[in-house]
């Protein structure tokens, strides 16, 4: 059963209708003993990641989903969380990945937010199983995670090539949200309540 | 490569929805969440609700009907019409709407604009500006295009992203109806004026209005209601079209 962490950054009805619908059985992460009833656990976020991480640090839980063994997913802000620092705040994050989270570049003639759907070039890691490569998902952000070819698992590109999604241990990013970007998100969900321990 | 997006827009009033609608598979012509769902299977990128409720139940009723649509929907929509204040907008989010257009209550009060930004994030927050050209000039108008203000349609757009717009919902009212095309003079003015994504609106007639409208304006998505709902134009049709003419479109 998947939980999702619970600390207020965000509505989460959308993931919890995507799951619903794909017949995904969850519950709410609300403290460090609720981590132990999941098998999986799903970080969500939208909105400011530097004020998400005061909230998610206010919860008590960075610790102990830091030390966390069991598959972890964080989705778009949720993502930004598990990397080392953002330049939203200029906050320091949770540091599992060696990683920056930037803010787009105008000068490079794109339009910020990035907003809509956009190609995926991914690297058959198990959670894009099934999921044709070049397939297009939802996105909307207008922090990216700086490309690094060792966590990479999903390459998009606006203005310069970014990571769409992450991969390291147990412990998974998507800067898209699956809840939203039709059968391919819903697709993508039940793969990752699939992996193993 | 980012997609340009095609937006069917959808008007309900008491939580149904309004205006003809022509889908021969469809049981319930009224029923937002089975047209949404239709839409979705047809490949519309995203989707808009302009509720067009006047009673006092409106609120209410909106928000039972977005959570039913969150439910079932799996891309994006967008919520419009009596926001006015961060708590409706709240209450919209919570319910699973992924953006809130607001147009009059951000005219008359333009700190809305910011006040929403900050609580809920820019990508959160469209600006729709119905414009309407008055002795040569782009002026914004209110009340579907019956009440003129002051402000020129330029200044205002280039304002509101100011302000933490995250998206401009333009609809051309000289256009709007006419299905003679979109204002691309225009949307090309506003689109190298402002740094945020722009939806077209206003005059979507035939498929070619949608080639031209991508091809000579930087816009990053095309809205219509009746081409859609009357089934003139399938939208995975208008999509190959779009494709052959080396739009990126999703498939």
């Amino acid at each position: 059963m998947i939980g999702i962490v619970n600390y207020g950054a965000g509505n989460i009805f959308s993931l919890t209708s995507a799951l619903e619908r794909q017949h995904l059985p969850y519950g709410m992460v609300n403290t460090e003993a609720d981590l132990e009833k999941y098998t999986h656990i799903i970080i969500p976020g939208v909105g400011h990641a530097g004020a998400a991480m005061k909230k998610l640090e206010d919860t008590g839980l960075v610790e102990p989903i830091k030390a966390l063994k069991k598959p972890v997913l964080g989705i778009c802000v949720g993502m930004q969380l598990l990397t080392a620092h953002s330049e939203e705040g200029d906050a320091t994050m949770m540091n599992i990945f060696p990683l920056q989270t930037r803010l787009f570049n105008k000068d490079q003639g794109i339009k910020i937010p990035h907003m809509g759907w956009n190609n995926i070039d991914h690297k058959n890691n198990s959670l894009f199983e099934g999921v044709e490569n070049l397939t297009q998902f939802y996105f909307v952000h207008s922090y990216f995670i700086e490309y690094n070819p060792t966590f990479d698992i999903a390459t998009a590109n606006y203005g310069m090539p970014f990571s769409a999604a992450i991969h390291k241990d147990n412990f998974y990013g998507v800067q898209f949200h699956p809840e939203k970007s039709g059968i391919a998100g819903e697709h993508l969900l039940k793969n990752f309540s699939n992996l193993k321990q | 490569m980012l997609s340009k997006r095609i937006i069917p827009c959808l008007d309900v009033k008491d939580g149904r929805t309004v205006k003809g609608v022509n889908f021969i598979d469809l049981k319930d012509a009224g029923d937002p969440v089975e047209l949404a769902w239709q839409y979705a299977q047809q490949g519309a990128d995203e989707l808009v609700f302009l509720d067009i409720t006047a009673t006092h139940e409106r609120r209410k009723t909106m928000i039972e009907m977005v959570k039913s649509v969150a439910r079932q929907l799996n891309i994006p929509f967008t919520i419009g019409g009596g926001i006015t204040t961060v708590q409706d907008a709240e209450a919209l989010l919570n319910a699973g709407a992924d953006k809130i257009s607001i147009n009059s209550a951000a005219v008359k009060n333009p700190e809305l604009i910011e006040e929403l930004a900050r609580n809920f994030g820019v990508q959160f927050v469209v600006v729709a500006v119905d414009t309407k050209l008055v002795e040569g000039r782009n002026m914004v108008h209110l009340n579907g295009g019956r009440l003129i203000t002051e402000l020129e349609t330029e200044d205002w757009i280039r304002k509101a992203e100011g302000l933490g717009a995250g998206e401009i919902l333009l609809t051309s009212m000289d256009h709007d109806g006419t299905k003679q095309g979109f204002d691309c003079g225009l949307l090309n003015t506003i689109t190298q004026m402002i740094n945020i994504p722009v939806i077209a609106s206003g005059g979507a007639g035939k498929v070619e209005h949608f080639i031209e409208v991508f091809e000579k304006t930087g816009v990053d998505a095309a809205l219509a209601a009746s081409v859609f709902h009357f089934g003139e134009i399938p939208i995975p049709d208008l999509k190959q079209k779009l494709k052959y003419h080396n739009i990126p479109v999703r498939l």
